[in-house]
């Protein structure tokens, strides 16, 4: 094969030259042209969210030229004659004349909701994928945070945007909003009265929703993206346990040109599929709705899907308050708006330090652990999925309720109940799997891979041959790594005395915790009965060795 | 006709035969089916004793003869031939059994035998008698009016779309898709089982034919954003955000960043896949 | 030579990297804008630009096969071309709103299918193409990157610290405790200044939230007819009917409060309870009509979602945003869900001419409660 290399046209070489002769980009250059990223399907998650962010600006922009953030009242006299005559504000009036007077403009206005989702979506699957290779740890502590951050930060701009038309739906979101922030001790009033400029609704809201929509939390949201996506180049991308993945190198392909090609392909594959979806699923008809009035309400009123946890946990809280000396604490809004929420966020913004402390581990990580291989880890992230989960199916309890023929009440109490029962068991059920798994792999690693093939042995016993894994394999189910036992009161040092580190509450907290990090299955089941006059076992004791001892590419 | 008989034999002709004779079917079909539930023409030539006969043959063994109630069911008395007419042309009544709800099914009485049973009941005590198709239609009533009275005191039980909901115990509000426009009327003005009743006193005829108009409207319209998810809201739209979105970018995800078929390329001085 | 201002001298991350040489000889003057006089090493410790080979392969390694595949994108990229042409054409073509006699919501259904699957088409085919493009049409490689240690150097965090140090030494500031702590007094009040310059973005909430504009003989009206009712048109038990104040119909601040249900029973079936909550209640029997109708507030004491669901068989309000239930028959009392409170109920009563009235304001704070309640 010819491996012809382009000429770079005079012109394009004088701008370039002209270019470099300012800024002096040619070495920085080379290095992003050939910096190498990894492969795997389950790291261009966080790029949904990264394209869908951009499908956001675009689109919103194209709507902003159209939109009137204000709540002054008008007459409607447009295209949607059904509605002919009602008093409305402007906002609700333009999304309307967006919809159904602008050429293009339902369509965009659905890419944007369908993009939103979209958004949130595509972080929480990230989150996710993120959480369960373990690639939070060292050095990627920050960019966890941040990760966060840009959740809060997403859901409050979808909660914001879809506020804007003014519609029923919405409008009984806001007064949601408000009838929470109004029981906040001590300055929830105050917080209600200045967030609405007065009584709620007043008229300040919208447009004051638009700015904090539109500017302040793009902003934000653009900033932490960049800092998101340079901590990531400069750090690295992780890579999956694989043969000739080690913890000092990246294997891959460079940037230029296979992630940029790459890269275009998804980008258009995500417009794409937001634009059938935005096409052929209708989203968001505020005409349905109706304009808001704070008189209204309609049946299965539910918020966006990613506010889903905050109106499951508002339905299943029972009722309580508390008056004294002249003051009502209303612990039915307060716990619910605060309580699963602040678990779920405190929770994950603390796990990678939790985890640390817990398993005294402080190396760099740049290798994923396989979920099965951090039983501890994998069961709390499937335990906070499971109380998601409760909560969320809850915030559709009369939709439920309605559709499947279960009593409204019954639906609540089974997740009054659910709700403590399902995460604690789901932890334990997902921590005994992936223990089950381990055993699977260590299994593999010193019976080898069973091929099909059956003999029977002279005692009438029927015996499979297996043949060894192959060093890509290997290298897969092989790259479990188990933390070190720490605080443990029976480490003792050579006087005889216990680890400092195990003293105390905190030292005590310390050495459960790390027990629990150091379940693992190192054995495969029937070691040591004298299998190896198996037929067909091709076992050797260099591997049976590298089984036991749990030793792999540590440093 | 010679220009058909020139181009019968083109590939298209066969495909425009077809069509032809889709649109001649359908157009043949439209004519001469009836309708639905024609809007009620007022009860005419209704045979009190005719009703009677069959209100005892098929009601009274709940509501007792001469429908005076039993501790089955409730006393007639009163409640008018809008309330019969409204229950038996849904099908709730006779009811299978006796419980907290009924639902619509399908009503093996004919719409004269109902009117015949209504105009008894009406005979018995009175009460709301069945509009007129006047009354009940939709030309030319005003849908602002409408939308502002459905969303003020309809949609918390029957959805902004009249999709429906849940109620209390197991019991729902019906979806209004299926309902005639003299039927929202006659349950509008007496308030079956769970539904409280909007009188004329409270809900004006007037208002009560801009809301049925509103409820027609709103069902008969198109959904230009696509199909229209059941008309519930959010909830749906979720489910597909994250099964057909999601799901549909993972697999090409999958097929993106798979395993290519042409073997990898030796790179020059490079003993690549370096195993550590 | 080689005073030519060059300094990166082939190391491009020249700027991140610490320097070596951290100080001028002493004494020395620079001009501003030259050269340092002597040139800045190089960070040997810095990332090497490229430790994968040269040059990589630029040939996929079946042309045959990547001849068909190429035509296979191109394929793809023509069919984008075309359905970004039915685009343009359809937003041209199909028009929508006002100008279109026709019914507003089909046409808008028209073009949002046609404009939409074109765009559609347009956009998974370049995904497609492209898709094609980087799978079959490049050499398949893989290469190897190594990382760096992302801790720096000890020599270098030491020189960073000295760095730091010398500066901050130089500034004095913690030699001279008065400039020090002269200048955190004078910061303190420009940081408060933003929180200050918010105050006005709304009235403080007052007694505000302790009243609606109900008044002793206001009239009840109907929404959206905005009619007097007399006890006559409540009709017969089991009916409801939202109300509002008379007057107030286009003020929403007033109706986000004042809303109202009016709801008629059977005599007999209403209950007026005396005690509830552990607190005695004022209620007595003139706050109905003839102990058959009563008028409770519409607003949730939740969150203050308005309370529009009621079963008149259970005589249960039931709220569709969190399931509060209130009993209308007993001083609307929570049965279930989240609400504490019951919803206040509106002292109603009937005027000279026979309508429905309020016989004043709501004796406690409607809607969701708040810390200053009581």
């Amino acid at each position: 094969m010819s491996d012809e290399l382009v000429k770079i046209p005079p012109a394009l070489d004088g701008v370039g030259g002209w270019i470099d002769d300012r800024f002096h980009l040619a070495g920085g250059a080379r290095v992003l042209m050939k910096k190498v990223f990894p492969d795997h399907w389950s790291f261009m998650l966080g790029e949904i969210a990264l394209w869908s962010f951009v499908i956001l600006l675009l689109t919103g922009t194209y709507l902003s030229l159209f939109f009137v953030p204000s709540a002054s009242p008008v007459v409607y006299h447009g295209s949607y004659t059904k509605l002919d005559g009602i008093t409305m504000s402007q906002a609700y009036q333009s999304t309307l004349n967006i919809s159904f007077d602008i050429r293009g403009g339902l369509l965009m206005r659905q890419i944007h909701h369908w993009a939103a989702d979209l958004f949130l979506v595509a972080i929480l699957a990230h989150m996710l994928r993120v959480f369960f290779t373990g690639a939070y740890r060292k050095p990627r502590e920050v960019n966890w945070l941040i990760g966060i951050t840009l959740l809060l930060l997403g859901m409050l701009e979808g909660l914001f945007g879809y506020s804007l038309p003014d519609d029923q739906l919405s409008g009984a979101g806001l007064r949601i909003f408000e009838g929470v922030l109004q029981g906040i001790p001590i300055v929830g009033t105050y917080l209600a009265f200045f967030l609405f400029g007065g009584a709620y609704p007043g008229t300040a809201i919208i447009p004051r929703l638009y700015i904090i929509h539109v500017l302040l939390i793009p902003g934000l949201i653009l900033g932490l993206i960049t800092a998101h996506l340079f901590i990531m180049f400069h750090q690295k991308h992780t890579q999956m346990p694989m043969k000739g993945n080690t913890e000092k190198n990246v294997v891959g392909q460079p940037f230029w040109p296979y992630f940029m090609l790459k890269g275009q392909a998804w980008f258009f594959f995500i417009f794409g599929a937001l634009v059938v979806l935005a096409t052929f699923a209708q989203i968001n008809p505020v005409w349905l709705y109706g304009p808001y009035t704070p008189l209204a309400i309609s049946s299965a009123s539910q918020p966006d899907w990613y506010m889903g946890i905050l109106e499951g946990s508002l339905r299943i809280m029972p009722a309580w308050e508390i008056n004294f000396l002249g003051h009502t604490l209303t612990l039915s809004v307060l716990i619910p708006f605060a309580v699963p929420l602040g678990i779920i966020f405190t929770g994950a913004m603390l796990w990678p330090f939790f985890e640390q402390w817990a398993t005294g581990d402080r190396q760099e990580h740049h290798i994923n652990d396989r979920p099965r291989n951090a039983p501890v880890r994998t069961g709390v992230g499937v335990a906070a999925m499971a109380f998601y989960g409760v909560l969320w199916a809850e915030g559709a309890n009369d939709v439920f309720a309605d559709k499947l023929s279960i009593p409204l009440y019954t639906i609540t109490w089974i997740a009054r109940v659910a709700i403590f029962v399902i995460p604690i068991g789901a932890y334990f059920v997902t921590k005994r799997i992936c223990l089950g798994l381990q055993r699977k792999d260590a299994e593999l690693l010193s019976h080898g891979v069973e091929i099909g093939i059956i003999h029977q042995l002279p005692n009438g016993e029927f015996v499979e041959e297996s043949r060894p894994l192959t060093e890509e394999e290997r290298a897969v189910v092989g790259s479990k790594q188990v933390p070190e036992a720490i605080a443990q009161p029976a480490q003792l040092d050579e006087n005889g005395i216990p680890a400092p580190a195990s003293k105390g509450l905190m030292g005590r907290a310390r050495g459960i915790a790390n027990r629990a990090f150091l379940e693992t299955v190192d054995e495969a089941p029937g070691h040591g009965n004298g299998h190896g006059d198996h037929e067909g076992h091709a076992v050797g004791e260099a591997e049976h060795a590298a089984v036991t001892s749990g030793d792999s590419d540590q440093h | 006709m010679s220009s058909i008989i020139a181009r019968r034999r083109r590939p298209a002709a066969g495909y425009a035969a077809v069509a032809g004779g889709l649109v001649v079917v359908g157009v043949l079909y439209g004519a001469l089916s009836g309708g639905g539930a024609s809007a009620a023409s007022g009860q005419q030539n209704t045979d009190i004793a005719q009703g009677k006969s069959l209100f005892n043959a098929s009601c009274s063994s709940c509501h007792g003869l001469g429908a005076q109630g039993t501790p089955q069911a409730p006393s007639l008395i009163g409640a008018g031939a809008a309330a019969v007419d409204f229950q038996m042309s849904t099908g709730r009544m006779p009811a299978k059994e006796s419980g907290a709800e009924n639902d619509r099914k399908p009503t093996d009485f004919t719409q004269q035998q109902i009117y015949d049973i209504a105009g008894y009941i009406q005979s018995l005590g009175g009460g709301p008698t069945v509009p007129t198709s006047s009354q009940v239609g939709t030309l030319g009533a005003d849908t602002a009016v409408g939308e502002e009275l459905y969303n003020g005191n309809c949609s918390a039980c029957h959805g902004f779309a009249g999709a429906g909901g849940a109620l209390t115990y197991g019991k729902s509000a019906p979806s209004l898709n299926a309902s005639t426009p003299t039927q929202i009327y006659e349950a509008m003005l007496t308030g079956p089982e769970a539904m409280p009743v909007f009188g004329d006193g409270t809900i004006t005829p007037k208002e009560k034919r801009d809301i049925v108009a509103y409820v027609i409207d709103t069902r008969n319209e198109a959904n230009p954003g696509g199909f229209s998810l059941g008309r519930i809201g959010p909830i749906t739209e979720g489910a597909v955000a994250w099964l057909a979105g999601l799901g549909f970018l993972v697999v090409i995800a999958m097929w993106l960043t798979a395993k290519r078929r042409d073997p990898v390329v030796e790179m020059p001085g490079d003993d690549q896949g370096d195993a550590q | 030579m080689s005073e030519t201002h060059d300094p990166s001298a082939g190391n491009p991350l020249e700027g991140l990297a610490p320097q070596h040489e951290a100080e001028e000889p002493s004494g020395s003057r620079r001009v501003i804008g030259t050269p340092s006089p002597t040139p800045r090493a190089v960070d040997t410790k810095a990332p090497a630009p490229d430790e994968s080979p040269d040059y990589l392969p630029t040939d996929p390694s079946d042309p045959v096969a990547a001849k068909n595949a190429e035509r296979v994108a191109a394929l793809c990229f023509l069919v984008a071309f075309a359905a970004g042409v039915c685009f343009l054409i359809a937003y041209i073509g199909l028009e929508v709103g006002p100008y279109n006699s026709g019914n507003s919501v089909v046409a808008a259904l028209r073009s949002n299918y046609a404009l939409g699957s074109s765009l559609g088409v347009a956009l998974l085919a370049l995904g497609l193409g492209s898709m094609i493009w980087v799978r079959h049409l490049t050499p398949n490689i893989e290469i190897e990157e190594h990382r760096h240690v992302l801790k720096s150097e000890p020599q270098d965090r030491d020189a960073f610290k000295k760095d730091f140090a010398t500066g901050a030494a130089i500034t004095g500031i913690t030699k001279r405790p008065l400039l020090r702590r002269t200048m955190l007094i004078a910061t303190a009040p420009l940081a408060l200044a933003p929180l200050w310059l918010l105050r006005d973005l709304g009235p403080l909430p007052g007694t505000s939230l302790r009243h609606t504009v109900w008044k002793a003989g206001t009239r009840a009206v109907t929404l959206g007819g905005l009619r007097p009712l007399t006890p006559a048109d409540m009709g017969s038990p089991g009916s409801l009917i939202t109300v509002i104040p008379e007057g107030f119909q286009d003020d929403d601040d007033a109706l986000a409060k004042a809303g109202v249900i009016l709801i008629k029973f059977a005599p007999g079936q209403l209950h007026v309870p005396t005690i509830f909550d552990g607190k005695t209640q004022l209620y007595g029997m003139n706050w109905t009509v003839d102990n058959t109708i009563v008028a409770y507030s519409k607003i949730c004491t939740h969150v203050g979602c308005p309370v529009a669901l009621y079963e008149q068989t259970t005589h249960h309000i039931l709220c569709p945003c969190h399931q509060s239930t209130f009993d209308a028959s007993n001083g609307a009392n929570v049965v279930f869900g989240p609400a504490a409170r019951a919803l206040p109920q509106l002292p109603l009563g009937t005027n000279a001419e026979g309508f429905l009235v309020a016989l004043s304001d709501f004796t406690q704070p409607v809607g969701p409660s708040f810390w200053e309640r009581g």
